[in-house]
């Protein structure tokens, strides 16, 4: 088994149509919860979270010398991030199909699918790893 | 790997049906058992969906994969009752089924939609049932395993085969038989009843917990095929305990003075998959560079997986919170769980060990938990409290290497040399792994 994260990924045009569309809270909430059930009663499910409203957020820019801090919503970029999920699956095929079960729509929705490398897989030996490695230890994260 | 002759889309395909089939394929043999009340038609009929749509989502998996294997399977077994004569009372059973909703369904015709089947409402009775039906007491062990990782886990003869170190011919003849059995025993499809259910768990729990040691004792070679073994049991467990509490909240009527055993089971299923989580959290620290097994006492435990340790604790206090005691698999799960939070060897409470093990003797006794208490005993109070013990067991095959290396350990710490070199080699000449023979052989020479 691997862990895979699957990131969901919207872009104003998403956001737009979602407000538009008349769909409420408690019905976004209760599709979320079918699926998340889902990935749960299948044992598949590790970890989730959904983020709050990107105009709450803020954009640190390295492209200026000195970083420049940006208020959200991100002005030209376009790509938002809205969660993720992290799950216990053999393939990253299997990470695909519970993806396509999301009940995610829209223009520009997205879902990114990525694998999460253990701390295994890095050089042991290296100094950064192993206090990494201590602090997974200690906080239950390893 | 024997991909090279495929073009990479194709490939890519087959991975994408198998991962439909393995999330999937509990859902649909169980909807069609339910439907036709035989498993063996189900799961016959089901992968000849599957081997039908390996060819026919070769360029794209459908929107609704279910929807298509269903009403894929669903004709397939239509046309197997046709071919059948009239006089085969599953064909009666089944006609009777469509009585009530498909009576005109033609066998070129689709039927009229895979919801005829599909009743969300349903799906945990029909992955339960199928784990009931599957660890039916008429079967073997063996038989037992095989069906479960196929029908309930989605896995491929193929697979099953790579997992239990067997020709790929040997899983589908138990398979095979597995299901003649069913049918001779007449062992239908459903959840059996509040009387039979202790016993009928019992054993459910029991297949998930032998799936789990057959791909955790793999140590080398194909280990990491067998560790996906071991991971797709702590995922049954996971499924387990998602379903039984339901079996006790939501019965039908007339079930009341039996619901009284369910908090045991809720709490023994919690128990087994927080036995499997702690087991599993130590597999990162189970072998070192060299492929060679290492023990409990010389694991670097900064390698255990801390994640799946916090899941099995929870898991644990959840088996405990039912308030009535552990069963078995809950008192194991305590013990490996002493092991997990525990910095050392040292620093293990060794006394509330040797106190659970006294437990679960008493609760399932067994020469194995004596000697496993005997350890304990000689870490809590000393070498020679333990080898008292390790000389009363009674009942172990007379070929149990690691007998010989408990007393090798325990009379090498006492000091009595000479006894404790005897017991390595005796040991070594029982131990059927090379490498494990080769460190017992090692010490039994670092003690001459």
């Amino acid at each position: 088994m691997s862990k895979y994260m699957l990131i969901m990924r919207q872009t104003d045009e998403t956001n737009a149509a979602f407000e538009s569309s008349g769909v409420s809270f408690e019905e976004v909430i209760a599709m979320m919860g079918r699926f998340n059930q889902s990935m749960i009663d299948a044992g598949v499910l590790l970890q989730a979270e959904g983020l709050d409203d990107a105009k709450n957020g803020v954009v640190v820019d390295y492209s200026t010398e000195t970083p420049t801090v940006t208020d959200g919503p991100y002005g030209e970029t376009k790509e938002l991030f809205g969660g993720f999920w992290v799950l216990d699956v053999p393939t990253i095929e299997d990470a695909v199909e519970w993806a396509k079960r999301a009940p995610l729509a829209g223009p520009g929705m997205k879902a990114e699918i990525r694998r999460i490398p253990s701390i295994d897989e890095f050089p042991q030996d290296n100094e950064w790893i192993r206090k990494e490695r201590e602090w997974r230890e200690t906080t239950g994260q390893l | 790997m024997a991909r090279d002759h495929r073009p990479a889309v194709s490939d890519q395909a087959q991975r994408a049906v198998e991962a439909v089939w393995r999330i999937e394929s509990a859902r649909v043999v169980g909807a069609l058992a339910r439907y036709t009340g035989d498993l063996a038609l189900a799961e016959d009929v089901a992968q000849e969906a599957l081997a039908e749509a390996l060819v026919a989502w070769r360029d794209q998996v459908p929107a609704n994969p279910v929807g298509w294997l269903l009403t894929t399977a669903r004709r397939r077994a239509i046309d197997t009752f046709r071919r059948r004569s009239a006089l085969d009372e599953r064909y009666v059973a089944l006609a009777h089924g469509l009585a009530e909703g498909e009576a005109t369904s033609g066998g070129d015709a689709p039927p009229s939609g895979s919801d005829v089947l599909w009743d969300p409402d349903a799906i945990g009775d029909d992955v339960l049932a199928l784990m009931f039906t599957a660890c039916h007491p008429a079967l073997s062990r063996e038989a037992q395993i095989a069906l479960t990782l196929r029908v309930v886990g989605g896995l491929t003869s193929e697979e099953i085969a790579r997992a239990f170190l067997v020709p790929v011919p040997t899983v589908q003849a138990r398979i095979t038989r597995a299901k003649k059995t069913l049918a001779v025993a007449r062992a239908g499809f459903g959840v059996p009843d509040a009387a039979e259910r202790p016993e009928r768990l019992a054993a459910v729990r029991h297949v998930v917990y032998v799936i789990f040691t057959e791909g955790s004792s793999a140590t080398s070679g194909d280990d990491w095929i067998r560790h996906d073994l071991a991971r797709e049991a702590v995922r049954l467990a996971r499924v387990l305990t998602r379903l039984v509490p339901d079996l006790y909240t939501s019965l039908p009527r007339g079930s009341g003075p039996s619901n009284a055993g369910g908090s045991h089971e809720i709490a023994e299923t919690y128990g087994l998959l927080a036995l499997l989580e702690l087991t599993a959290a130590r597999f990162p620290a189970r072998v070192d560079e060299a492929g060679r097994p290492v023990l409990l006492e010389h694991q670097d435990r900064r390698r255990w997986d801390r994640q799946a340790i916090r899941r099995g604790r929870a898991a644990l206090a959840r088996a405990v919170a039912d308030g009535r005691g552990l069963g078995a698999y809950g008192l194991q799960a305590a013990i490996a769980e002493q092991h997990a939070v525990a910095a050392s060897v040292a620093e293990t409470d060794w006394d509330r060990i040797v106190l659970l093990y006294e437990a679960l003797g008493r609760l399932a006794p067994s020469p194995v938990v004596e000697l496993n208490k005997a350890v304990a005993v000689a870490m809590a109070f000393g070498p020679a409290a333990g080898l008292a013990l390790v000389d009363r067991i009674d009942g172990l095959p007379a070929a149990y290497h690691p007998l010989p290396v408990v007393r090798g350990e325990l009379l090498a710490r006492l000091g009595r040399t000479a006894e404790a070199r005897a017991a390595f080699l005796e040991a070594a000449r029982l131990c059927g792994n090379a490498a494990e023979r080769a460190v017992l052989e090692g010490k039994a020479a670092g003690l001459a």
